[in-house]
């Protein structure tokens, strides 16, 4: 099977022809592919389908609402410190991309989320009871991807995305509707547990047709438009002069010290 | 007014006294870094210490060090030795060579997510042969919910080899017979075996994951140690590469199955697709 593949790329995505043109999953990108905005494209390479303008105004804003220029949150953090330690630009937002793909928002959230409501949405379909489901997958997962937040119970992003889904007609999709609902047992439950974006933009997104991988690959760019300034504004400052930790604020809580093996006592690594 | 602070149980300092953004003392679980482990520690041990907290015996130092000399250059071949080397010949900045590195070589095919499942698979069997073959011909699980790809095969195991390779074999048997080996003496013993409830030959992945264990190692460690311990080659692929140059580089040819042709001109791309 190796042998086969050997200095070839056997490939339905697309290739240049350099100084002809560019093939972009079956079409011309400067001729049929050429009046896409960057969101259809990118779209359009992940899933291979078009969205209406409508969709596409609310995914742009999935986007939009959630890019913080907040050098304090985690995968800011790191494009900033790639700036104050005078790395590159470039450099420090691919890290911190790949940091976004992380457990308790993010990559792994938005998935979690995504693949939940389209399960439940399905099983709901063919009669299984909401409740029952929700509680199964605190069960099992000890909670709901989508649903509570790591720092604070509220989410500020939910109103005005739920205000443009509504000014395009967007709301009333049955994963949304759905998403609501398990927001409702868990608030009625001990848990109180409000939704979150990764749920509100999952449920639109799979209102939309996104499956979960689809949408997962749509979401790797929604922290972007934020990263830049963090590195901008650190890069400007001298370097090292964001978040300076002096050495008391590392809170030592391992062993005691000790001597390796061989070493001579010193009197004072006693401490 | 500071009120967070970092905790660690690694790493202790003290500050110069004219500086408080400078440690004069840094102490390593325990030891001076500065002060003693640079003059009495070699290399492989503080590694060893930094992941393990304590000191390792001198067989534990002999077996982290055959292993780091095992992976420390997957060659030119492997996946992410070539993904630093695309960034060598384009004139990348060296940290994304590395970063391309640790990306490609992250996965679960041949990388380290295989040997933390590796690993995983490890704590679940232990020694019992019958664990490992019930558990060797499931296929793994697709879980949609997570941002790792379903791995195709057994974590461990050379999806296309045709039988277990010389340094596979060369270093299952140096390392096995070190005296603080006792998983990779198992699965030496046991190797036939597994290989044949798998269906594929023992990988390199599969003897780092239980050189790892034998090492004291969560199957986290054991994955950012197999991240760590294979850059030495990638390093220095993606300079050789930056020397030659993208002429001197494959490039490859690309068979497209569905070309427009040129001069296409479609107004609806979604009526082409569907």
């Amino acid at each position: 099977m190796l042998e086969e593949q050997v200095g070839r790329l056997v490939t339905r995505m697309g290739a240049v022809f350099p100084g002809e043109r560019a093939v972009f999953r079956g079409h011309d990108l400067h001729a049929s592919l050429k009046d896409l905005d960057w969101l259809e494209l990118y779209l359009f390479g992940i899933t291979g389908r078009r969205f209406t303008p409508q969709q596409i105004k609310v995914l742009q804003a999935i986007w939009s609402y959630t890019s913080y220029p907040d050098a304090r949150i985690w995968n800011n953090r790191v494009t900033a410190l790639a700036g104050t330690a005078r790395s590159t630009g470039s450099l420090g937002i691919a890290a911190a991309l790949a940091v976004s793909d992380a457990q308790i928002y993010g990559g792994g959230v938005v998935l979690r989320a995504s693949e939940f409501l389209i399960r439940a949405r399905a099983q709901v379909d063919a009669g299984a009871d909401l409740t029952k489901l929700v509680y199964a997958e605190l069960k099992q997962q000890r909670g709901i991807a989508g649903y509570g937040r790591p720092i604070s119970s509220g989410d500020e992003r939910i109103a005005p995305m739920l205000a443009l889904a509504r000014e395009h007609g967007l709301d009333d999709g049955g994963h949304l509707k759905l998403a609501f609902e398990v927001e409702k047992i868990l608030l009625a439950g001990r848990w109180r547990l409000y939704m979150n974006y990764a749920a509100l933009t999952a449920a639109l997104s799979a209102d939309f047709g996104l499956s979960p991988r689809e949408y997962y690959f749509f979401v790797i760019p929604a922290f972007l438009a934020g990263m830049p300034p963090c590195y901008l504004e650190a890069a400007k400052k001298p370097a090292g002069l964001l978040f300076p930790l002096p050495c008391r604020m590392l809170s030592y809580e391992g062993v005691a010290r000790r001597h390796w093996r061989g070493a001579p006592l010193k009197p004072d690594a006693f401490g | 007014m500071i009120t967070e602070s970092i905790h660690t149980r690694i790493w202790q300092e003290e500050p110069e006294p004219d500086n408080a953004f400078a440690a004069a003392s840094c102490h390593c679980h325990g030891y001076d870094v500065y002060g003693d482990l640079l003059a009495h520690a070699s290399w492989i041990e503080y590694l060893f210490l930094l992941f393990r907290g304590k000191a390792p015996t001198p067989g534990q130092a002999r077996l982290l060090e055959g292993l780091a000399v095992a992976l420390a250059n997957p060659g030119p071949r492997d996946a992410a030795v070539h993904a630093a080397m695309c960034g060598g010949v384009g004139g990348s900045t060296s940290a994304s060579c590395l970063i391309a590195a640790l990306a490609v070589g992250a996965g679960a095919s041949g990388g380290a997510r295989e040997v933390l499942l590796a690993m995983e698979d490890w704590l679940e069997r232990g020694t019992d042969p019958v664990l490992w073959q019930t558990g060797l011909v499931v296929k793994p699980m697709d879980d949609p919910a997570d941002v790792w790809p379903t791995p195709g095969h057994p974590a461990g195991f050379d999806p296309h080899g045709i039988r277990c390779t010389t340094p596979v074999l060369q270093t299952m048997a140096y390392l096995a017979a070190l005296d603080c080996a006792p998983s990779l003496a198992w699965l030496q013993d046991h190797r036939a075996a597994l290989e044949s409830a798998a269906g594929l030959p023992l990988a390199m992945s599969g003897v780092a994951a239980a050189a790892l264990r034998d090492l004291g190692c969560t199957p986290a460690q054991g994955e950012m140690l197999f991240l760590l311990l294979r850059l030495p080659g990638v390093a220095v692929h993606a300079l050789e590469q930056k020397d030659y140059g993208h002429k001197n580089f494959p490039f490859f040819k690309v068979e497209l199955e569905n070309d427009p042709g040129p001069a296409q001109d479609v107004a609806n791309p979604v009526e082409a697709t569907v």
